[in-house]
């Protein structure tokens, strides 16, 4: 910015502030340095409607009205009640926190906004210190759709997009009545009422594919009362205490297999196949999970029972060493492909 | 969010207040403060100086009082509070303090909570989470270590460290000098100098078997910086092997939790993804596990190295079996 306009901003803000009445932009021309310059009232004019929107998009509260019921045109002023941020005392350790809450944000709009709001806390006098923190929690951007969906919901516009719902599907146009963007274990999503669906669902914002548009008129979406976003997303997260689903028996080879080892309690000992090991019990939460684990140290860890997890194991395996020998052509692994995944 | 059209007008704004605030503040910490270099701190100020109320006489302008490195405002022509917090200032503020209340164990939650009453009444924020565009779960648990592990970083102490690394499926010992607790997609992370490998290294909280606090003080060496994880905590490495995998719908998961170069769509729920990886024993789990839902394309030498390990499990269960 340069200096001649931002002194102007500065004097107009001061000028705006200092006065009860209501001033018109005519007055201001010859009041506010810097106005007064201007060539031609068409410059004037379109100079100021450039600083009004320029201090509206930094929040400062211009009110316009009349002073008079024998003016002509509208005024302007600011409330001194409505620009100033009010008092505000911080403790050192919530100071702390609000620098620590701060640099939670690892994307440049939400950083941007939060080290603005820490400077005004600086201006009304409190000692917040921006400085590197032993514990430090960070949430990365949200990537392209971000900006488009927060403002959807600020404004209660609906939204359509381009959806792929796993890598691999095509993507369908989804109709949104967005209720709010959420950001779970570091993954952004936006969540509301899906028309097509007539259902409320969650979106990631990583499988938005291109625009986001805004339809419809503002105003018109609403989250219902009582609507728990990180619920939604998260699910029963803060719940999730339940008991494993059941125990598993394992023999696993001695001194291998450590990422299971670590979770589970030794029975005995058991040689198999010359090979010298443990038979092991280890909780079970999910057995698809526990499968693929399993399945994935090979040799090294054998499923002793229940038999049907044995079996899943096996047919792991089994798909593994089958696996076409050379590295084939896409069309034809696609197509062995699909008919593996369909028996 | 709309960032602000340029940062020199908000600034302007802040700095009365701010030095009223603070009578006699040394000009290098108020530049500090804001962010900005000592000499712009300066234009700043001969700028507010030139600034005022109608009349703009002597009486009317900013007045401010120059010592050779501090500055006092003794007129402030009524600019003597900041401006309010912006929708956007706020939201960023509100949603990140609200994140970290439910963060029991790993921060003081205590004070987030009173931070958070007090910020929401200056902010005129509604104290409720009803009407808020957006929210944010970091959910962080307490593990076992993370007690001791705050205490090592705020006593600034070594730690003992007994940690199971996925990549290699291995448990070893080592000592460390922690550096951070980083609190990233719902985990928890140590970022220290391990003084075995020599390095700066992360360690996954639900990895650390044991831990104990020792007596010597943490010395991290003055080279030891930490890593930048703003494009995530695993960065490609030049020397690491390319796999080229084929993922059904029900693998489709490894494209989003791993980090992949390539994702190519075939149809019919089918991905092409091309992956790096430093360790071939590590991808040999990962893709065992995956079974009829993955098959690699290339390198040739790891579709080998899979197919043999199957085979070798196939035949021990077999073993197993006929005990």
């Amino acid at each position: 910015m340069s200096t001649a306009r931002a002194e102007r901003l500065v004097n107009l803000v001061l000028c705006l502030l200092s006065t009860r009445q209501y001033l018109t932009a005519d007055k201001i021309r010859t009041i506010v340095p810097g106005y007064g310059d201007t060539p031609t009232d068409d410059a004037f004019f379109r100079m100021f409607e450039r600083d009004k929107a320029e201090l509206r998009d930094l929040g400062v509260p211009l009110e316009t009205g009349r002073n008079s019921v024998f003016d002509t045109v509208d005024g302007y002023r600011i409330a001194r009640r409505d620009y100033e941020l009010p008092d505000i005392d911080l403790e050192p350790d919530e100071a702390a926190a609000v620098a620590l809450a701060a640099r939670l944000w690892d994307s440049p709009d939400l950083a941007g906004a939060a080290r603005g709001a820490l400077l005004k806390l600086r201006a009304a006098g409190v000692d917040v210190h921006d400085e590197d923190t032993a514990v430090q929690p960070r949430v990365r951007a949200a990537g392209p759709a971000f900006g488009a969906l927060l403002a959807a919901v600020q404004a209660g516009r609906a939204v359509t997009f381009e959806y792929r719902r796993h890598p691999g599907d095509a993507t369908q146009r989804r109709t949104l009545e967005p209720w709010g963007v959420v950001s779970w274990k570091g993954r952004w999503y936006v969540a509301g009422h899906d028309r097509e669906r007539d259902a409320p669902r969650c979106f990631r914002m990583s499988r938005i594919v291109g625009d986001v548009r805004a339809t419809g008129p503002a105003g018109v979406v609403r989250r219902p009362d009582g609507v728990d976003l990180l619920a939604m997303v998260g699910g029963s997260w803060h719940h999730e205490d339940h008991g494993p689903a059941g125990t598993v028996r394992l023999w696993l080879a001695a001194g291998r297999a450590q990422g299971l080892r670590r979770r589970a309690r030794m029975l005995g000992q058991r040689t198999v196949d010359g090979v010298d090991g443990d038979l092991m019990e280890i909780d079970m939460h999910w057995p698809e999970t526990a499968a693929r684990w399993i399945a994935g140290h090979g040799p090294d860890a054998v499923v002793v029972e229940p038999d049907w997890l044995r079996e899943m194991v096996i047919g792991r395996l089994t798909a593994a060493a089958s696996s076409p020998p050379e590295a084939a052509a896409t069309s034809e692994v696609a197509s062995a492909r699909n008919e593996a995944v369909r028996t | 969010m709309n960032g602000p059209v340029s940062d020199r007008l908000p600034r302007l704004l802040a700095l009365v207040p701010y030095l009223l605030a603070r009578p006699g503040v040394r000009i290098d910490e108020a530049a500090a403060d804001f962010g900005v270099t000592d000499t712009q701190l300066r234009r700043d100020l001969e700028l507010l100086w030139m600034c005022g109320l109608p009349g703009y006489g002597p009486g009317d302008l900013i007045d401010l009082s120059f010592d050779s490195d501090t500055v006092t405002v003794t007129f402030d022509a009524g600019m003597n509070r900041p401006l309010r917090l912006s929708a956007a200032e706020a939201t960023a503020l509100v949603v990140a303090l609200r994140a970290l209340v439910d963060t029991p164990g790993v921060l003081d939650t205590d004070a987030v909570q009173r931070a958070l009453a007090k910020i929401e009444a200056a902010a005129g924020v509604a104290d409720s989470t009803e009407q808020t565009p957006m929210v944010v779960g970091l959910a962080t648990r307490e593990e076992a270590a993370t007690a001791t592990v705050r205490d090592a970083l705020n006593r600034r102490r070594a730690l003992r460290l007994r940690y199971y690394t996925a990549s290699r499926d291995a448990i070893s010992d080592r000592t460390v000098d922690p550096m951070r607790l980083l609190l990233l997609e719902g985990r928890s992370y140590l970022e220290a100098w391990c003084r075995l490998a020599e390095g700066v290294r992360f360690f996954r909280l639900d990895r650390i078997e044991n831990v104990t606090l020792l007596d010597e003080p943490a010395n991290p060496p003055a080279h030891a910086r930490p890593t930048d994880v703003s494009a995530g905590l695993f960065r490609p490495a030049p020397d690491q092997q390319v796999a080229v995998l084929v993922l059904g719908p029900d693998a489709a998961w490894v494209s989003e939790y791993y980090p992949v170069d390539e994702v190519v769509e075939l149809g019919e729920g089918l991905s092409r993804i091309r992956m790096r990886y430093a360790d071939e024993a590590w991808m040999v789990r990962l893709l065992l596990g995956l079974g009829s839902e993955v098959t690699v394309q290339e390198p040739p030498e790891l579709a080998a190295a899979l197919r043999r390990r199957a085979r070798a499990a196939l035949d021990r269960a077999g073993h197993l079996q006929s005990l």
